[in-house]
Parts: C-alpha cells; structure tokens; sequence
C-alpha cells in the first residue's frame, strides 16, 4: 500500500521535471562530436584529399559496404578515383574510421539520412567529401610518409635526414 | 632421419638441412628475411635468430642464426626461449628505426614479409626518435617500380638479380647504413626475370609497375589458379582480378615447373585481357547493317552449320578443350591444325622422338640437375626464358656437388660461393648469334642450322656409330664434336635442347641422335624441346593435317565454311596463301578474342572468353598437362569460353533449335576416351564435382572487401554471386578456408603469412613438392624400348646462295609473342625492326650499322635498318621474329638484299 503510493507521489512529481524528449525536427538534436553518424571524407590542411586509397577501411568494414578504387596524380600522389559506401549497409560501427590511417574517414554527428528510395542510400565520393579537416586539424599524411607525391621532396619531412648521397663513403 | 628438440620436444626430422627451414616445415612461426628457398642462406639480417644448447643439462645455450645452423641428430635447440625472442624483436626494431610511414600507399602492403615477420615478432611501438634515413628512387623502366626508402638491406635483390638470375644492371652501392640497392644509373632493368624481384624483396623498395597503375591489395582480389600463355613451358601463376579487370599475375609455386620465379614476359604480358581491342559482341558481317542480336546469330549460325560443309583450323594456343570441341563440331576428317606445314612438320618430328619412349622429356626442376647441356639452335632466353633460367641454375650449381663432399650443405649460399669461384659446370651452345647464356659456355658455336645440325649428327656419331655421320665435315667441326661427345658422355645427367625456333628439322632430328646415343636402357637422356606456343604440344598430340592441307581441301570442295578458332592465320604464312584460302570459302567463322587480321576477314565473328575468363587444360613443351582456371566472370556477356560456343554449334548442326540448347559437360573426359593418348589429362586437376566437406574453394580471401558496394551504383540490391558450374572453385569468399588440393589452389596465405611466403605452409617440405604432390600430369609414359633406332636426314653444310641470304627468325622476350605485345610495358620493350647481317656481308653490301637495306622477302619488300652482328655467319639475315612490323612470313625463308636507290 505505502509502496503504491510511493510510485504515485514520484509520478505526480515527474510532471514538474525538465522534459527529455525535444520536439524533433523542429528541435535539433545536440550529439556529441565523437557521435558516429554519416561518414565524411576529409581534407587536409592543405585542402588536399586526406584519403590514400590504402583500401583499410573496406577491409575492416564488417558489412563490406565501402567500395573505391585508387589512382595517383602526375605527382604520384594517391587518391581514390571512386569511392561509394552503401548506406543501406552500414552499421554505423566506426571500424572504417579506426582502420584509416590519415583521419579521411570519419564519422560524424549526423544522423538525418533518412531516404524513401534505398538507391539513394548509395553515397559517392561527391557526396562525402567536404572542405574540412573534419575531428583531427593539422594532420597531413604526406607530410610524415617516405614517398614523394609532389607535398615535400625525398628527405624534406620533419623526421627525415635529407638524401644519402650514394657516391660516399663517408660515415 | 634425425631426432632434434626444440622447446624440450622431440622432433623427427631430415638431417643436413638448416635449422630454420626446419621449423618452418615443423610449422613454427620463426621470422625471417634473407634466406630464400631458392637462394639459400647467407645469415645477413640476423633475424631468424633461436637458442641452441649444447645438450639437455645446459641451461645458458647461445642464440645462432638458424638459417645458418646445420640440423644434427639430438641437437637441442630454444625457438621460445625469452632471449631469442627479445633478440628478435630487437632485430625488427632496428630496422624499422628507418622505415617509412608509407604501408598506406606501400603497393607490398597486405602482402608484406616485412608487416608479418614485424607483427610476428610483436614490436609495435616506435621508441626511436630520431630523424629516418631517406633515398631518392630511380627510373627501372615500365615494369618495376623503386621506392628505396623502404629497404631492410636483406640482399635478397642483388643475390637474386645477380647471382641467380645472371643480371649484370643492379647492384649494391655505398657503405655500411647507407647502402643503396638500385643501378648504376636511372634506366630500365634489363633482366628477363626483373618481375621477380617484386616478390623476392620483403619489403615494398621493388614492386610491379602495371599493378600500381590499377592498384588492388592482394585481399581484394578474386583469384584462382592459372597457366602462363606466353611460351611453351607453361609456368604456373596465380592470376588476380578486380571490378572485372584482370590486376596482376604472381607466380604460383610448383617444384617441378617453374619453382618461385616466373619471367617478365609471363608476368606482365597480361594486360591483353584488358585491352580495347577486344573484340566486344558477335558480328554477322554479311548482314547489313551489323547485327549482334542472339537470337540472330543463333538462327544464322543454325542455317551455315546444318547446311554447309564445315572445316575447322584449330590453335596452338587454345586449351585442349576448345580444340576438342571444334574437332567434335566439325568431325576429325575436317579437322586442320592452324598451323603452317614447316611448323606441323617440326611438332610431328619432336612428338615422334618423345613418343618413341628413346629419351627422356626433363621438367624444368631435371634441367636444374643437369650437369652437362648442349643446346642446339635455341635462344632460350627469349623463346623459353624459364628455362634459360633453369640451365643457367644448373651451370651454377654443377660444382655444389663437389662441395658436399667437403660437407658444405646445399643451402648454404655464402659458402658455396666461396667455394666455387668460377668453377661451373659446362655448357655448350650452337646457335647463329650471339646469346645471353653464351658468358657460361665453355663453347660457342655461331654457325648456320644446316652446319650446327652436322655439328650434332658428328656428335652423334661418335657416341655411337650406329648414328649416322655427316660427310666432309671439317677437321675443328670434328674435334669439337669429339670434345662436346666425350663430356657430355662422361657426364652423370647431361642434357640436350633443341627447339623449333628457327624451323628447321634437322637440328630436331641431330638432337634426336644425340639423346638416343647417350642414354642407356636403365638412363634415358634428357632431351628438352622448346615449341612455338602455350598448346603447341597438346595441339600436335591431337593428330591432323596442316593448313596447307586444309587449303588443298578446300579447293577440292570438301568444304565451304571455315571455322577460325583462336589463331591469326596470317601471322605465320604468306597473306596470299591465306587470303587465297579464304576465297574458297562461303563463310568464314572465327573466333578470337581480340581483332587482328583474320578476325577482319571474317563473315560470322565470336568474341571468346581469354584465358583468364575461361578453364582449360594445356600441354607444355615437356608434355605435362595442366589445367587453368577462369579467373573471373566476365561483366561481357559475350565473352564465352570458345568451347561452350563450339558446342553450341555442334548441336546447332545436329538441329538441335536454340531454346533447347544443352551444356557441355565434361569436354575433356571424353576427350581422354576418344585420344588414349591424352589420357591422364582428365586428372590433371579435381573436376567440377570436387569438394571439401561440402564445400567449394573460394576464389577470394576471407579480407575480400566491398562485396555490398562494388555494384551498389548499379542497383542497391547486390545480385547473386555468379555460380561456377565448371569446376570446384567458387567466385566468391565463401567455402572451405583449409588448405585446398594443390591444382586447386588460387592464392597462397596462412594465418600470420599474408605475402607470397606462405607457400611454405603449402609444402611438404619447405622448398620441396606442394602437398599432396605438384598439380600437372605427364602425359608421355614411360616406355621400355630396347633397341636404338637412329635418323638419317643430314643436310649439306650451309653454302650462301648467290645473291641470296638465308633469313633467320630472331626471337625476342618481349615482342615475339602475340597476345603479351598488348601490354604497353611490353611493346615499350619490344626492338624496333632490325635486319642482322655479318660484317663481312655489310661491308660487300657497303652499308654501316643502323643503315637501310631493302629486304625482299617472299612477296613483300621491306626497308630495314642494319644491325651488324660479328658473330653471324656469311650469307645469313637475321630479323626479329614475329614482331607486329614483321608477320605474314611463311619459315624457312630466302631473302634479297638490296641497297635502296
Ligand atoms: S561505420 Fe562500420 S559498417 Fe559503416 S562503413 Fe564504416 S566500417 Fe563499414
Ligand atoms: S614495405 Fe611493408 S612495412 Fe614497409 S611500408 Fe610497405 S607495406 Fe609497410
Ligand atoms: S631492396 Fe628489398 S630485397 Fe633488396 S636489400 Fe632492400 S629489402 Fe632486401
Ligand atoms: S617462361 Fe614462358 S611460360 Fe614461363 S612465365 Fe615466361 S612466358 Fe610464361
Ligand atoms: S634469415 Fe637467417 S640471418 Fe637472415
């Protein structure tokens, strides 16, 4: 009897509470950054593609729904020449961001991809790649890699020593 | 065998092996870098280290190199102990302390020695902070890429390119931590087997240049087991494809055939199937406008084939299948082999001779062994560049023999180095220029066939005189022939090549002689031919008139429609001969997977499935069937195996109607009950029904990505994976993930080996035969003969013609061969026409090097610039063979030569 009470008073109580529910969509939902939503393609600082066309991410994807092919500039620089996630695939389970070794993948707090026509879940790199550095400013994996795809010349990195010069034998 | 233990185990293992291969057949997961299953060991990058005790009682032990340590009976060895480990682990660290942050865009990456021994020894943190250590690259040319930065310095390359492969352009440069492996300069890498250094190197410094243009990591692939179509020997490789594209061809491990290595030409020869000459859909061309509805083609086809009599020319370089098939199609009596009557000539004569059961046809791994070879009229370098290989190694390894003795273990390449300096064992060569496996010959001949053939009769001659001899043969003739018999007499495995690269019987015949001589009833000698191309052999053994005689019939009105299959007719005759063929023809019916001048020709064209879209089985040079396997499903519907056409034709021609069409089943089971002497071919590889605990074997690794959006532009909704009725492959990722049958398997990998190395999970011995035996099946048995019979057919010695000039086909690697010219790495390689003649005809004809002389050949005349060659004999004119510039020549041919006005 007390305890039937108890729950009526504590539900009586509740009406005077800050409502939890927000009036979506006339009220945005605020997410936290590291939410895993849609998946954007990045830039680097330098407003370069960020992504390599390593393939980790559609390896490590569980559903297999990342698809692309990669190329390379005159410079050597690699790049995808396509790269589409089925959407209507994916779990969301940021694996593909984990696996990317030049934070181009990344997901982001968006959730608003509802469609009527399950082809248009089908996203391409128009449609993920944005103009900005996206989680993690300031990274640019050429910057740091040995290869030179036209960012810096062979031993002009930061952590580099500059060219052995093959003709000595000095120490 | 010997008992060892490792980590308080007993072991029963082979003594006189080193202790690291050992474990590795053991299956321990001991890491590595410098020694190579083919190369041996030099123990430079101390890497494989283990702890050995001096018996069960010491606890201390000390850590060795096993790649360095023999195997002894009761020796007891640590591979687990924290010393060893930590030592190995250290080994990695150091080498990464300059290694690139490149795996991301790293073409070895997913397939890289240096990722698996890394993570197998467990560093995974980056302790060292200072700056790393950089390199510029260098040009190699349209087949390897360079990216030095990435070097461990293993020495691998150089051991490879220099040592094993006799390459002379790469080199090691510079001193202790600066050491650079590449050229003297930027240029192309000259060497036949370049391509192997993308897969001898650990690491990603030497990768494949035609792959980095479409690149694919090697988990995205969809693979299977395939056979080079490039040359006779047919090398086994892996073949991978990528969003309908062929990708990239590796080779694929058999101990008899081509080992770990295949050539240049078979590895990058691929790109034929990509290319945009394919031929796309069917054409009627007699239909105006060009129809390619089936239904159409089916009706028209139905009405030539019930109606009119049908002949078929089949090809040297389709699969016995196909061949079969259009024998079934068109009835044995109207079947013709596509070849000219010299070539038919040369293959019935090499069949006779190993048929006869009076040799011994060696596999590539005999000619390994041999101790003593003759080569009669062959450049193997550029018509059979894997066994160039194959002598070369057996030139080398001659003195190993003499070592052992000395207890200098077989796998101990520093050693062994040191111990033979420029001993070697002996190679003779006849051939009318120079070539590249001269530099080991203890003799040269450049002399003409005709001269080279009496050269091998006298030879003959004198290791058994019931061998014919040749008459008048000159006094330095005579005394080198009785050199060359009396080594090769005393030899323990000599060997004799022949070939028909310059179509010329005699030579096969003398060779013939020389192996008949030589053996004896209990040891046959070995007697290696080379043949023009992939199925020449299968195709011979497959009985039937030559083109010549298909052209007789058909101008006798024994048929009036031609079926083409899978050959250029106009590549290896005169084009009147063939444009003189197909006027007697009503229709003319080829089908071809790209478009050259026959396909121009033809009424009624087929695209047919390539070799990396259809099965098959060939017959290589030394008669072991094997099969190959589609790679993948061809997004062209039209693109069919040329087989399944065939037999869709036939039934058209049995009035069966289009809606009611069969398949084909088992094409070469009853191709085995109709020809005995094919008979084993059937197993060469598991048929269709195979499977392994009810499974099929995938094709694609269990990494394969994208499977639910490669095709997702097209439609949301995947479609159902194609389903491969032909045989126990699957094309997807799905089946049984154990170890498959060898023919049967399309990639190599075992948990923790993601690049080629794995192979060594695959063998029954490290280095030694895949498990379950080698896929392929000789077809030629062994037949007990006990009498020798000999052949008489010695040519006069070669006088010039007045005026006229014996022409020579010069084959090259990269442009003779018809299909891998697609490639444009391949035609970037191909020479530019040339005319090779002696100096002392140059300078009667009064021309220099690179000016242009007129060549009157058969019906055309040709302008082409000299190229004075030394070493060739007097009256003959050497031109590349079978380059795209310099077809249509009907073999052996006279030419004029003339200065131009
Ligand atoms: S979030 Fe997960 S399921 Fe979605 S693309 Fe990335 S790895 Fe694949
Ligand atoms: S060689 Fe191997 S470890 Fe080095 S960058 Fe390439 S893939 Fe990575
Ligand atoms: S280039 Fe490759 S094979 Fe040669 S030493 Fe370096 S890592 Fe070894
Ligand atoms: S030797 Fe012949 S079969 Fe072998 S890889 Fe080269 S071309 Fe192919
Ligand atoms: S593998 Fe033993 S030292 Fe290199």
């Amino acid at each position: 009897m007390i305890s039937l009470l108890r729950t009526i008073r504590l539900t009586f109580l509740h009406m005077f509470r800050k409502r939890e529910t927000i009036p979506y969509p006339e009220e945005k939902v605020s997410l936290h950054p590291r939410w895993r939503g849609r998946i954007v393609l990045t830039r680097d600082p330098d407003m370069g593609e960020r992504c390599v066309g390593c393939y980790l991410c559609a390896a490590a994807c569980p559903v297999d729904c990342i698809s692309l092919q990669a190329t390379e500039d005159e410079n050597g620089r690699r790049y995808p020449e396509f790269f589409r996630i089925n959407f209507s695939r994916c779990i969301f389970c940021g694996y593909c961001e984990e696996a990317c070794p030049t934070y181009a993948i990344q997901l982001i707090p968006d959730f608003e991809m509802g469609e009527y026509n399950r082809q248009d879940l089908v996203y391409e790199k128009e449609d993920l790649l944005i103009n900005s550095q996206g989680k993690y400013p300031g990274y640019n994996y050429y910057k740091v890699a040995g290869i030179d795809a036209g960012i810096k010349g062979k031993g002009e990195g930061d952590n580099e020593e500059p060219p052995i010069d093959i003709h000595s034998l000095l120490p | 065998m010997a008992i060892i233990y490792i980590d308080h185990k007993a072991y029963e293992v082979t003594p006189g092996k080193n202790v690291l291969e050992t474990c590795l057949t053991l299956g321990f997961n001991l890491p590595y870098f410098c020694w190579h299953p083919a190369m041996g060991s030099v123990g430079a990058c101390r890497q494989c280290a283990v702890k050995l005790f001096k018996d069960e009682e010491d606890t201390k032990g000390r850590i060795v190199m096993s790649c360095m340590e023999m195997v002894k009976e009761g020796m007891f060895l640590s591979v687990e102990d924290p010393a060893a480990k930590a030592f190995r682990a250290q080994v990695i660290e150091w080498l990464m302390t300059n290694h690139p942050h490149d795996c991301a865009v790293c073409d070895e990456g997913g397939a890289c020695h240096l990722q698996d021994m890394t993570v197998m020894t467990g560093h995974t943190y980056r302790r060292f902070q200072y700056q790393k250590r950089s390199y510029k690259n260098q040009y190699l040319g349209p087949f390897i890429h360079h990216e030095m930065n990435r070097c461990i310095q293993c020495y691998r390359c150089v051991r490879f390119y220099k040592d094993y492969a006799g390459g002379k352009d790469l080199d090691v440069f510079a001193a202790h931590n600066h050491v650079y492996f590449g050229r003297a300069e930027d240029g192309i890498l000259e060497n036949e087997f370049s391509g192997n250094l993308a897969e001898v190197c650990p690491t990603g410094v030497f990768t494949d240049k035609t792959l980095k243009a479409h690149y694919t990591r090697k988990w995205d692939m969809t693979m299977a087991p395939s056979i080079c179509q490039h040359c006779s020997l047919g090398c086994n490789i892996i073949a991978g494809e990528r969003y309908g594209e062929l990708r990239q061809i590796t080779s694929r491990f058999n101990a008899e055939v081509n080992g770990y290595f295949i050539c240049d030409r078979g590895r990058f020869g691929y790109e034929f199937v990509n290319s945009k000459n394919r031929i796309q859909q069917p054409l009627i061309r007699t239909k105006v406008p060009d129809t390619n509805d089936k239904q159409n083609l089916y009706q028209h086809l139905k009405k030539i084939l019930s109606t009119h009599k049908v002949m078929g020319i089949a090809s040297p370089r389709a699969s016995l299948e196909a061949n079969f098939a259009l024998r079934q199609l068109v009835g044995s009596t109207n079947f013709y082999h596509g070849i000219s009557e010299t070539e038919a000539r040369l293959m019935r004569s090499i069949l006779q001779t190993l048929g006869s059961g009076q040799v011994q046809s060696p596999s590539l791994k005999e000619i390994e062994a041999a101790d003593a070879i003759l080569i009669l009229g062959e450049d193997l370098h550029n018509s059979a560049p894997m066994m160039a290989l194959a002598v070369r190694q057996a030139i080398r390894k001659a003195p190993f023999e003499a070592a052992q003795q000395i207890g200098i273990p077989s796998w101990h390449d520093a050693a062994l180095l040191g111990f033979t300096q420029d001993k070697k064992g002996t190679l003779f060569i006849a051939y009318p220029t120079k070539t590249k496996l001269d530099e080991l010959a203890a003799n040269t001949m450049h002399r003409a066939p005709d001269d080279i053939a009496r050269i091998g009769y006298a030879i003959a001659n004198m290791l058994n005189p019931l061998s014919p001899s040749p008459e008048d043969i000159g006094q330095d003739d005579l005394k080198l022939a009785k050199r060359i018999a009396g080594i090769i007499k005393q030899a323990e495995r000599p060997l004799i090549i022949c070939g028909t690269s310059l179509c010329h019987e005699a030579l096969i015949k003398a060779a013939t002689n020389i192996a008949v001589a030589l053996g004896t009833k209990e040891k046959k000698a070995g007697l290696s031919f080379v043949v023009p191309e992939c199925n020449s052999m299968g195709l011979a053994m497959m009985e039937a008139p030559s083109l010549m005689q298909a052209a007789e019939a058909l101008k006798k009105g024994e048929a009036d429609t031609l079926i083409v299959l899978e050959n250029d007719l106009y590549r290896g005759t005169q084009k009147k001969d063939i444009d003189d063929l197909f006027s007697y023809c009503k229709e003319l019916i080829v089908l071809d997977h790209l478009h050259n001048e026959t396909t121009g020709k033809a009424s009624v064209l087929i695209p047919v499935a390539t070799f990396a879209e259809a099965e098959g089985t060939m017959v290589n040079n030394e008669g072991r069937a094997q099969r190959f396997f589609q790679v993948f499903d061809p997004k062209n519907e039209n693109f069919r195996e040329s087989w399944r056409w065939l037999d869709e034709f036939k039934q058209f021609k049995n009035g069966v109607n289009p809606e009611d069409l069969a398949a084909p089943g088992n094409l070469i089971t009853t191709l085995v009950a109709l020809m005995p002497q094919f008979k084993g071919a059937e197993t060469a590889a598991p048929d269709a029904g195979f499977r392994i605990n009810g499974q099929k074997i995938p094709r694609e690794p269990h990494r394969y990505s994208g499977r639910t959006a490669m095709l997702a532009n097209i439609n949301v909704s995947e479609p159902k994976p194609s389903e491969d009725q032909n045989s126990a492959l699957s094309f997807t990722m799905e089946g049984y993930r154990g170890m498959p049958p060898a023919p049967l398997t399309p990639f190599f990998w075992a948990p923790g080996w993601n690049s080629g190395q794995s192979v060594n999970k695959y063998q029954e011995e490290v280095g030694g035969a895949l498990q379950g035996g080698n896929p392929g099946k000789k077809l030629f048995p062994e037949i007990p003969v006990a009498g020798k019979t000999f052949l008489n057919d010695i040519p006069p010695a070669f006088t010039p013609l007045p005026g006229e000039w014996l022409m020579l086909p010069l084959s090259h690697i990269f442009g003779s061969e018809e299909l891998s010219i697609y490639t444009p790495g391949i035609a970037e390689r191909a020479p530019r026409p040339y005319l090779a003649i002696s100096k002392n005809d140059a300078k009667r004809l009064k021309v220099l090097d690179e000016e242009i002389l007129q060549l009157q050949l058969q019906d055309q005349i040709y302008q082409l610039p000299v190229l004075i060659k030394e070493e060739l004999p007097d009256g003959l004119a050497g031109i590349p063979h079978h380059i795209p510039e310099l077809t249509a020549i009907a073999w052996p041919a006279n030419g004029i030569l003339t200065k131009p006005k």
